[in-house]
C-alpha cells in the first residue's frame, strides 16, 4: 500500500487485517521524513526506536490474536508544544531548550497511543503558537509542500505541512485563535478545532488559558472523526476539560446530512475575501444547496476581544522570560508580547465580560442554523518573508491579520473543521461552524463533502 | 514627528516598562509601540459596547 498518501482509516484496517504490518508502515514513514523533511522543515525531532518499538508490540499483538484499537499502526507527530517523554518541550522558541525533559507524555498522546498509533516525531510551530504564518526564527521557517517559497501557515506549522506533504496522514496541533484552521487552509487538508473544553490539554505548552484547543488534523474528516473519538473524555489534570461522557462521531459519519439547516456567514465574513476563496465558498455552498446568509453579532468586536485577551494572558505567561532574556525570543513575538503586558487590566475583564454577551448571542443564532460556513483564511498561501497583503483595498500587516475570519469563531469555543477545495492558486479551506458540543454535525458534513469530491486534500507533486 | 498621543504612548510604554521591569531596547521601541497602538485602538471597538453594569465575564470560577 501507498503508505505515504493512505489514509488512517485505511492504514489501520490493513494493519489489523494483516496486510501490512505496523513495523513496514512505521518504517516506510521514518525513511520518507527523512528523505522529504529537509525541504518542508516540518520536524524537529524524529522518534525513530520509539516508533519502531511501538510498531513491533503492535504487530507482536496481533500474532498473539490480541485486540487491536482503532488507530492500529497509524503514524502521527504533535506540535512541539504537546509534552513527550524524553523530550524539553519546545514550544517553537529557543528558551524552551534548556527545559527539563518530560517524564510524561502529553494527554492527547497517551489516547491516541491507546488507540494504537505510532507517533514519530515532534513538529516545528511559530514561537509560542503566537503565529499565523510558520516562520520561526529558531528552527528554520516550515514550508508549503505545494509550494515551498510558500508559507504553511501557523502556528500549527509542522502539523499542516507534515500531513499535507504526506510524511504522516494524521497530526495533532492546538488552536487558540486559529492555529489549525490557517494551516489547514494553507496546505488544503482537514483540521478540526473542536469544542472549547472538550479535548484535554493536559500536558501541553499553553499560550492563552482561556482560547486554548487542541485537535487532529488530517487528509479526512474520517481520520479527523477516528482520532477526535480516540482523544475524547474527561481529564482532572485539564480543569477546562468538560465533564462530559465520549461522544463517538466515527458511527454517524455515514448518517449524511438531511435535514441540516446550513447558512453561510455573511457581513463581516464577506469583507476582504480574496477570490480564490470565494471560489471555495461558492463551491462549498454549491454543493450544499447552502442560499441562506446570516450574520455572526457584532464579529469585529469579537476579533478584537479576541485579539486583547491573547495579548494579555499571552504576556502573562511570558512576563518573567520577557524581562530576563527578550533578546532570546522571536523578536516579531517579543515586541506582541512586551505590547501585551501594558494592556489595562479594565481592557481585558471587558473583554470577557463582552466574551459573554457574544456567545449569547452566538447561541441564540444556532437555534436556527445547525451550521454556518465561513472563509478559514482571507487568501490562499503567501509567500514566506510576505510582511503585508491588502485586506479590502487597504494594506494591512499579514502576520496578525491572517486569523480575521478564525478569531471571531473560537473567541467562544464553537467546533469548526476545516474542510481543503483544490482552487487555484493554491488550495484553500472553507470553515464548517457548528454549535457548541456538536462536532458530530460539523465532521457529518465535511465528511458529505468529501464524498461528492467537492472537498478534498490535494497531493502535491514532492516525490 | 510624534503626535501628542503618539508621544503620551512612547511615555506610557516608558513608565510601564518601568514598573513592570521589563527592558526594552531601544531597536524594540517603535515595534512595541505600533503593537500597542494596535491593540489599544481594537480594544475601543468592544469597551464603547454598552453592556449591563451587572454583566458577568466569560470566565466563572468554581469553588
Amino acid at each position: 500500500m501507498d503508505t505515504g498518501w493512505s489514509h488512517a482509516a485505511d492504514i489501520a484496517a490493513a494493519v489489523r487485517e494483516g496486510r501490512v504490518s505496523a513495523t513496514v508502515v512505521a518504517t516506510d514513514t521514518i525513511a520518507r521524513i527523512a528523505r522529504l523533511n529537509p525541504a518542508i522543515n516540518a520536524f524537529t525531532d524524529i522518534l525513530k526506536e520509539r516508533a519502531l518499538a511501538k510498531a513491533q508490540a503492535i504487530d507482536h499483538t496481533r500474532s498473539q490474536a490480541g485486540s487491536l484499537g482503532p488507530l492500529a499502526g497509524v503514524p502521527f507527530a504533535v506540535k512541539n508544544l504537546f509534552d513527550i517523554a524524553g523530550l524539553p518541550t519546545l514550544a517553537g522558541s529557543k528558551i524552551n531548550r534548556e527545559r527539563a525533559p518530560a517524564t510524561r507524555d502529553a494527554a492527547a498522546v497517551r489516547r491516541l497511543e491507546a488507540a494504537g498509533a505510532v507517533l514519530v516525531g515532534a513538529l516545528n510551530m511559530g514561537e509560542y503558537a503566537y503565529d499565523f504564518t510558520g516562520e520561526n526564527v529558531h528552527y528554520g521557517d516550515c514550508r508549503n509542500p505545494h509550494d515551498l517559497a510558500r508559507m504553511p501557515g501557523g502556528s500549527s506549522s509542522g502539523s499542516g505541512a507534515a500531513v499535507a506533504g504526506g510524511l504522516v496522514p494524521l497530526s495533532l496541533g492546538s488552536d487558540t485563535n486559529g492555529s489549525i484552521r490557517v494551516p489547514s487552509s494553507f496546505c488544503g487538508i482537514f483540521g478540526l478545532k473542536p469544542t472549547y473544553g472538550r479535548l484535554s490539554r493536559a500536558g501541553t505548552f499553553p499560550f492563552v488559558a482561556s482560547l486554548d484547543h487542541v485537535g487532529p488534523l488530517a487528509r479526512s474528516a474520517r481520520d479527523l472523526a477516528l482520532a477526535y473519538d480516540a482523544m475524547q473524555g474527561p481529564d482532572a489534570d485539564d480543569p477546562v476539560c468538560a465533564d462530559r461522557p465520549v461522544e463517538r462521531v466515527t458511527p454517524l459519519l455515514g448518517q449524511g446530512i438531511g435535514g441540516l439547516r446550513i447558512a453561510l456567514a455573511g457581513g463581516y465574513f464577506r469583507v476582504g475575501v480574496f477570490p480564490e476563496l470565494r471560489t471555495a465558498l461558492a463551491r462549498i455552498a454549491a454543493a450544499l444547496s447552502v442560499k441562506a446568509e446570516i450574520e455572526f453579532p457584532e464579529a469585529q468586536r469579537a476579533r478584537a476581544a479576541a485579539y486583547v485577551i491573547t495579548a494579555s494572558e499571552g504576556a502573562a505567561v511570558h512576563l518573567d522570560p520577557l524581562r530576563r532574556r527578550g533578546r532570546d525570543f522571536d523578536p516579531a513575538v517579543r515586541d506582541r508580547l512586551i505590547a501585551g503586558a501594558m494592556i489595562p487590566g479594565a481592557v481585558v475583564a471587558k473583554a470577557q465580560k463582552f466574551r459573554r454577551w457574544y456567545r449569547a448571542h452566538v447561541l441564540e443564532m444556532f437555534e436556527h442554523w445547525d451550521a454556518v460556513l465561513a472563509p478559514a483564511t482571507p487568501c490562499s498561501a503567501p509567500a514566506l518573508g510576505q510582511q503585508t497583503f491588502v485586506l479590502d483595498k487597504v494594506e494591512m500587516a499579514l502576520r496578525p491579520n491572517i486569523g480575521i475570519y478564525t478569531q471571531p469563531i473560537s473567541f467562544v469555543g464553537l467546533p469548526v473543521v476545516a474542510v481543503p477545495v483544490a482552487v487555484d492558486p493554491l488550495p484553500v479551506a472553507v470553515q464548517i461552524i457548528a454549535a457548541p458540543w456538536r462536532e458530530d454535525i460539523a465532521l457529518r458534513i465535511a465528511h458529505a463533502l468529501e464524498r461528492t469530491g467537492v472537498a478534498t486534500a490535494p497531493r502535491p507533486p514532492l516525490e | 514627528m510624534e503626535t501628542p498621543r503618539s508621544n503620551e504612548l512612547a511615555q506610557f510604554i516608558q513608565a510601564a516598562a518601568c514598573l513592570l521591569d521589563l527592558p526594552i531596547e531601544p531597536a524594540w521601541k517603535d515595534a512595541v509601540k505600533g503593537h500597542l497602538e494596535v491593540t489599544l485602538r481594537l480594544a475601543a471597538s468592544f469597551t464603547e459596547f454598552p453592556l449591563p453594569d451587572e454583566a458577568e465575564p466569560a470566565p466563572v470560577f468554581v469553588a
